[in-house]
C-alpha cells in the first residue's frame, strides 16, 4: 500500500487532489458534477469513461438519498474500483518453466520490465532465462544481458536483425535443458497499427505454443502512464492479435495518472497486475484496485 | 495522424452543410461535437475550452450569419484558429555563425531521443552538414551503444565519454573537439520533469553547452499530462522547439495542439517511423488542413519527391507520354508506394479524402493487397508485363498457379490495369510529379 501511495503521491497533489477538494465542499452542488467529470477527463479517464463513472456515481447518490459528501466520494469509490475489478485469467502456474511475453509499443518501457519481471522471480530463487526477441532496435540486446547480470539470469540474443521466433526457439530449448522455472521475452516496441509486426508476435507466441512441456504463455502489454486515449486503440489492437494476459501500467512515478485503464478494464476485460514505478529493479509492485483508487483520491 | 478527428469534423460539418441557415444552437451543437472530437485526440481539456471559446465568439458574430454558407464559415474560422495555435509559418532550426551549432535533445523515458537523435543527425548530414552525435545518457544499459550503432549505419560519429561517466564531463569531453563539426547534437537520458536532480543535471548540461536549440521530444500517444511535462522542461531549461514522435501510429496526436497552445514553443520535426530517415519537417499550416479534412498535397508532393528518384520520374514520365505504360512500370509505381509509407496515410494526404479513406481497406488488408499484386505480376514473363494484351485464359491460370492466388485476382488485377492505361492518357496532359500522385490516388480508389 505505502508503495502505491508513495508513486501516486505526486498525482494526488497535483490532480486527483482536486477531486477530493472538490468532495469536501459541505453541499453537493450542481456543478459538482461537471467539475468531476472534467477532472477525471483531465486524467485521462476519457470522455465515455468519465461521463459513465459521474452518471452511475450521480444515479446512485439520487437513489440512496445521499446528502453527505464525504458519501458521494465514498460511492465514486466504488463505482472506479468497480470497473478496474477485472477477474484475473487462469493461469498455470505449476507447469514449469513458466512463460511470459512481454510486448508494448514502442518506448512504453518494456525492456525495464521485463528486467524487473525478472527480478522479483529471481529473488524467489526462480531460474529465470530472457530471451532477447528485440532484434530490431540497435542495442536492445545489449540492454537485456546488462540486466541478466544485475539479476542473475540467463540471457539467449542472437545477432542483430534476426529471427525474433529463432530466439525464442533458442530460449525455450536452453529453459528445457537448464530445468528452468521461468522464461521471459523482450519483444522489440511496436506500434499497434503496424499489421506485419502484430503479425510477428502471432509467430512467436506459436512458437512458444509449440514447446508442450512448459506451460501455456501469459502474455503482459507495458502501458506507459503518459499514454492519452490511444491506450485503448493499442490494448484492442494487442488483444485481438495474441490475447493480452494482463496489463503492467509503467512510469507511474510521474504526474501522470493513467486514466487509461479505466476504459481499457470496462471494455476490454484485461486486468492490471503490475504498476511500475521508477527505473529501479525493486520499482515494480502489484496492481490493487482498492489502493489504486484509494491513493488517487486520498 | 489526426485521421479520425479529420474524419469527424467532416461528419460534423457534412451535417452542417445540409442545414440551410445557421443559429446560435446549430453552432454549439457543432462545437460539442468538435470539443468531443479534440478530447478524444488528447487535446488538453483546458486548451479545448479556450479553443472553442474564442472560435464560438467568432461564429455568432454577423460575420457568419450574413454569410450565405454557414459550414464553410465556421470551417474557415476553426482552421483559422487551428493554424493560429498550431504556430503560423513552420520554423527551422536555429541560425548559428562563426561556430558549430549545438541541438540538446531532452525528453521524458522513452520518448525517442535517441532514435531522433540519429534521425537528425542523418537530416542534417543529408543538408550538407557535418553532424557529431554524442552519447550523453550515459545511464541507460546499452543507450550508448546504440547510438552507436545507429551512427555507424549511416557514417556518423558517435562521442562516447564512457557507461556511467558523469554527462558533465561527456560535455567537456565534446567541446574540445566540437570545431571539426558543424552541429553537434546531444541525446541525453530520459527523465521525469518532476525528478529535482536529473532537472538539476540538464539546467547544468545547459550551462555548459550553450545550445542553440533546445529540443523536447514528446511521444504523440500522450495524454493529458502533455502540457504539464513541456510547460515544466521549458520552465526549468527554456525550450526552442518541439519534435512529435511516433506519428506514424493511429495516436490523434493532439499533443501538439495543446502544447504549443500552453507553451508556445513552437514544433519541428515529426517523426514517422522507426527508421532513421523517418523524419519530417513540421508544418502547421497543412496539419491544420489535415485536421479540417482539406487534405494535404504538399507533403504528398513532397514525399514522392523525396521517394522517386528525378531520373525514375523522368523514365516514368517519358513511358507515359509515348504511351508504354506498362504492368512493369506499375510493378516500379508500387514499389515506390511501400516506400512512401502507409496506404491510409497517404490517402489520408489527398484532399477530400477522408471519406475515401473510412472506406478504403485499413492498412493490413491494403498492404496483403500490394502484396498480392505484386506477386502477380512477378509471375509473369517479362513479355506479358510489357503487353498485356497477349494473356490469354491458360496463361492467366498459370499465372494464378505461380503467385499463389485465384483467376480473379489476376483477372482483377489485368481489368484495373486496362482502366489506369485510359487515364494516363489524360493524365499525361499534366505535369511531372503532381501526375504521379494523382494517379497513385486513383489506383487506390480503384484497388478497392
Amino acid at each position: 500500500m505505502l508503495g502505491i501511495e508513495k508513486g501516486i503521491l505526486k498525482s494526488r497533489q497535483s490532480w486527483f487532489g482536486k477531486v477530493s477538494r472538490l468532495l469536501e465542499r459541505e453541499r453537493i452542488e450542481e456543478g459538482v458534477w461537471d467539475e468531476l467529470e472534467e477532472l477525471l477527463i483531465s486524467a485521462d479517464v476519457g470522455m465515455e469513461t468519465a461521463i459513465g463513472l459521474v452518471e452511475s456515481t450521480r444515479r446512485r447518490v439520487s437513489r440512496e438519498k445521499i446528502a453527505d459528501v464525504l458519501q458521494v466520494r465514498a460511492v465514486l469509490k466504488e463505482e472506479m474500483i468497480k470497473v478496474l475489478d477485472v477477474p484475473r485469467k487462469e493461469v498455470d502456474v505449476n507447469t514449469r518453466p513458466q512463460v511470459v511475453l512481454v510486448t508494448g509499443v514502442n518506448g512504453s518501457g518494456k525492456t525495464t520490465s521485463v528486467a524487473k519481471l525478472a527480478y522479483e522471480a529471481t529473488s524467489q530463487g526462480k531460474r529465470v532465462i530472457l530471451a532477447a526477441a528485440d532484434t530490431f532496435r540497435a542495442a536492445a540486446s545489449e540492454q537485456l544481458k546488462y540486466w541478466g547480470e544485475q539479476v542473475g539470469a540467463e540471457v539467449i540474443a542472437h545477432r542483430p536483425g534476426g529471427d525474433p521466433g529463432a530466439v525464442v526457439f533458442d530460449a525455450m530449448e536452453a529453459a528445457r535443458s537448464r530445468k528452468a522455472d521461468m522464461v521471459i521475452v523482450d519483444t522489440a516496441g511496436r506500434l499497434h497499427t503496424k499489421f506485419n509486426l502484430m503479425e510477428e508476435l502471432k509467430k512467436i507466441k506459436g512458437v512458444i505454443s509449440r514447446f508442450d512441456f512448459a506451460a501455456p504463455p501469459g502474455v503482459v502489454l507495458v502501458m506507459d502512464a503518459t499514454t492519452g486515449q490511444n491506450g485503448l486503440a493499442q490494448a484492442r489492437q494487442f488483444a485481438r492479435t495474441i490475447d493480452v494476459t494482463n496489463i503492467l501500467l509503467a512510469k507511474l512515478d510521474g504526474t501522470a495518472k493513467g486514466g487509461i485503464v479505466f476504459a481499457i478494464c470496462a471494455e476490454l476485460k484485461i486486468p492490471i497486475a503490475y504498476i511500475g514505478v521508477g527505473e529501479g529493479l525493486q520499482d515494480m509492485l502489484p496492481f490493487v484496485p482498492e489502493a489504486f483508487v484509494e491513493a488517487i483520491l486520498a | 495522424m489526426l485521421d479520425d478527428l479529420t474524419r469527424r469534423l467532416t461528419r460534423i460539418f457534412h451535417v452542417l452543410d445540409g442545414k440551410g441557415k445557421l443559429g446560435e444552437k446549430e453552432i454549439d451543437d457543432a462545437l460539442r461535437q468538435v470539443r468531443l472530437a479534440l478530447l478524444e485526440a488528447d487535446v488538453n481539456f483546458r486548451v479545448v475550452k479556450e479553443f472553442l471559446s474564442r472560435v464560438r465568439e467568432r461564429a455568432v458574430g454577423e460575420e457568419v450569419m450574413r454569410s450565405l454558407t454557414p459550414a464553410q464559415q465556421i470551417i474557415k474560422i476553426v482552421h483559422e484558429e487551428l493554424s493560429t495555435t498550431l504556430g503560423g509559418e513552420s520554423s527551422p532550426l536555429s541560425q548559428v555563425d562563426g561556430r558549430p551549432a549545438v541541438i540538446l535533445l531532452v525528453g521524458l523515458q522513452g520518448s525517442g531521443k535517441t532514435t531522433t537523435a540519429a534521425k537528425l543527425a542523418l537530416w542534417l548530414k543529408r543538408a550538407g552538414q557535418r553532424p557529431l552525435l554524442v552519447a550523453a545518457d550515459t545511464r541507460r544499459p546499452a543507450a550508448i551503444e546504440q547510438l552507436k550503432l545507429l551512427g555507424a549505419q549511416q557514417d556518423i560519429p558517435v562521442y562516447d565519454g564512457g557507461f556511467q561517466a558523469s554527462p558533465l564531463s561527456v560535455c567537456d569531453g565534446v567541446l574540445q573537439m566540437a570545431e571539426k563539426f558543424t552541429c553537434v547534437i546531444f541525446d541525453t537520458q530520459g527523465r521525469l520533469h518532476v525528478d529535482e536532480a536529473m532537472m538539476g543535471e540538464l539546467a547544468d548540461i545547459k550551462a555548459k553547452i550553450c545550445p542553440s536549440d533546445v529540443l523536447l521530444t514528446v511521444d504523440a500517444m500522450i495524454g493529458q499530462d502533455a502540457v504539464k511535462i513541456a510547460q515544466e522542461f521549458h520552465n526549468r531549461i527554456g525550450l526552442t522547439g518541439l519534435i512529435l514522435t511516433k506519428m506514424d501510429g493511429d495516436a490523434r496526436g493532439g499533443a501538439a495542439l495543446s502544447i504549443r497552445f500552453v507553451s508556445g514553443v513552437p514544433i519541428k520535426f515529426i517523426g514517422v517511423g522507426e527508421r532513421v530517415d523517418a523524419l519530417e519537417l513540421f508544418h502547421p499550416d497543412r496539419l491544420a488542413s489535415r485536421v479540417l479534412g482539406m487534405g494535404d498535397m504538399l507533403t504528398l508532393i513532397e514525399k514522392a519527391e523525396g521517394n522517386f528518384s528525378e531520373q525514375q520520374s523522368r523514365e516514368i514520365e517519358k513511358k507515359m507520354r509515348a504511351g508504354k505504360f506498362d504492368l512493369e512500370t506499375l510493378l516500379e509505381q508500387m514499389r515506390q508506394l511501400y516506400k512512401m509509407g502507409s496506404l491510409s496515410g497517404l490517402v489520408g494526404m489527398l484532399p477530400g479524402s477522408s471519406k475515401l479513406v473510412s472506406s478504403l481497406p485499413d492498412d493490413e488488408e491494403g498492404q496483403r493487397r500490394l502484396k498480392k499484386m505484386e506477386a502477380i505480376i512477378l509471375s509473369m514473363t517479362p513479355e506479358e508485363r510489357h503487353s498485356p494484351e497477349i494473356i490469354d485464359g491458360s496463361r492467366r491460370r498459370r499465372i494464378a498457379r505461380g503467385s499463389g492466388t485465384i483467376l480473379q485476382d489476376v483477372n482483377s488485377l489485368l481489368n484495373q490495369f486496362r482502366e489506369m492505361r485510359k487515364l494516363t492518357g489524360i493524365l499525361s496532359k499534366q505535369k511531372g510529379i503532381k501526375k504521379n500522385a494523382g494517379m497513385m490516388g486513383k489506383y487506390l480508389e480503384r484497388s478497392r
